[in-house]
């Protein structure tokens, strides 16, 4: 592993099978009495969150929790003060204290590669603006894993808000270097130009749906949104809703993700987020594991520590 | 590289095992296997498949990992964490007798993980260690119950096992 997670970039296919592999193992500690461990006992790890979170912080200090590491919240909300000079600050203000790890969530896209050229910790990319999301990349990756014998040939559709979502870059990063064959669909207005670079097939909802062994629904981020990108979200629900009649178009064993919070009733009906192929909760159960396998790996020696 | 002990002496060790376990045990009911990963885990399984066939009583068995209760870990500042293993104790360990197994026993630190591992689960009535190899060097106040084989050895020998369910055959060896 680097020094830093930022990126599903900064992970070979190897490294990913390696966090899923011991994310399984993590998952156990859950399962016990005492939900605990040693690991990292003495290691201080700083959340950093600069965009409110519910799932994801409480997911990672549970995980942090877990390994017995000493945590520390810093629930930050957007501050008026220009963004790069205060975040560069109070990132050398919180290294002075010499944490072992930073997890940062950041509403500018690349906040987490400053902290990582300004600190010494390990630096983990908890969402940064419109770019990445790795850790629930990973999470997702797990998910899909419990179901489906590999994720190596299955076909994925993505489906919803592609413009606004980090969550959709990081999927789509660690599926297709697993070998998925991703489809992702939504408005017009809310793909982006050239997202075929990325390796996925750009498809009307029914084709990406069509025989799909995981659908993954994307949030409508109406916080993100400065303008119309669509003209209601009743005629959104009409063409890109995940509903049971489309649902039924899937695969039969398929299933159906969405990274949270949902907005039931605009990208995903009720009946299909809480009906039998939904995993949604799994996935937030699978991602304590998943971070505590992040927490772990990260906190040991640097490997192949590219020129930093 | 010379073989110490072959696959017709694995057995017979085994066996031996099993029916030392059982001359000291009152009530087999009691008993169960956990097995420390990766090679303690089918010994133990062995083990409870003879005290089982013996006693007629089935003996549970459960997989430890000790990864993450080990002493070294992080000390170093480069090269990856260890792998982590599965961690499998389906039943309580509470007032059980509890029998860890290993496949080797040598500076002790693996062991003393283990029972920090194992005491997260319950608090059994007691536990005994089992060894297959007792290659000596210990470096904390850790003795096995049952003993396979002592093996003196140097420092700087390193000592094999391999088990069919993992190596494909049953063959402890020394090198140099």
């Amino acid at each position: 592993m680097k020094k830093d997670l930022l990126s599903i970039d900064d992970l070979s296919a190897d490294e990913i099978y390696r966090v899923l592999d011991t994310a399984e193992a993590m998952r156990e500690i859950g399962e016990r009495p005492i939900k605990k461990v040693p690991t990292l006992r003495g290691k201080t790890v700083v959340n950093l969150f600069y965009e409110p979170s519910t799932r994801t912080r409480t997911s990672f200090e549970i995980a942090e929790k877990r390994l017995s590491a000493d945590t520390l919240n810093i629930a930050v909300q957007a501050s008026s003060v220009q963004k790069g000079e205060t975040l560069a600050d109070t990132a050398m203000n919180i290294e002075a204290m010499s944490p072992d790890m930073i997890v940062i969530r950041h509403s500018s896209s690349g906040a987490c590669n400053l902290l990582s050229r300004i600190c010494k910790s390990r630096i983990i990319n908890a969402g940064d603006g419109l770019h990445e999301h790795p850790t629930q990349a990973l999470l997702d990756a797990f998910t899909i894993k419990q179901h489906k014998p590999s994720i190596e040939g299955l076909k994925v559709a993505i489906v919803g808000d592609l413009l606004h979502s980090r969550v959709l870059r990081s999927n789509v990063l660690l599926l297709t270097k697993l070998g998925a064959h991703v489809f992702v669909s939504g408005p017009p207005t809310l793909v982006p130009r050239g997202i075929e670079q990325l390796g996925v097939t750009v498809a009307t909802v029914d084709d990406a749906v069509r025989d799909a062994d995981v659908v993954m629904m994307l949030r409508i981020q109406q916080e993100r949104m400065q303008g119309a990108f669509f003209p209601s979200l009743r005629e959104y629900y009409n063409l890109f809703g995940m509903t049971t009649e489309r649902v039924s178009r899937a695969k039969p064993d398929v299933i159906i993700m969405h990274p949270g919070p949902m907005n039931r009733g605009v990208e995903i009906a009720s009946e299909v987020a809480d009906g039998p192929y939904s995993v949604i909760l799994e996935q937030v159960a699978n991602g304590v594991a998943v971070r505590m396998a992040v927490l772990y790996l990260l906190a040991g020696g640097v490997e192949n520590e590219a020129a930093a | 590289m010379a073989v110490v002990l072959d696959a017709d002496r694995i057995g017979r060790t085994l066996t031996r095992i099993a029916h030392e376990i059982l001359e000291r045990t009152r009530g087999v009911e009691e008993l169960a296997f956990v097995g420390i990963q990766r090679r303690g885990v089918p010994l133990a399984r062995r083990l409870a498949t003879l005290v089982s066939g013996i006693s007629g009583t089935e003996v549970p068995v459960g997989a430890l990992d000790i990864t993450l209760y080990r002493d070294d870990l992080m000390r170093h500042s480069i090269g990856a964490q260890p792998v982590v293993g599965h961690t499998n104790i389906k039943f309580s360990i509470d007032d059980k007798r509890i029998l860890l197994v290993d496949d080797v026993l040598y500076t002790g630190r693996t062991i003393r993980a283990a029972l920090d591992a194992l005491l997260e689960f319950g608090r059994p009535q007691s536990i005994q260690l089992v060894v297959l190899v007792d290659r000596g060097h210990r470096e904390l106040p850790i003795k096995a119950d049952y003993v396979g084989k002592n093996l003196p050895t140097s420092l700087s020998q390193s000592v094999q096992v391999h088990l069919l369910e993992i190596d494909g055959q049953d063959q402890v060896e020394i090198q140099e």
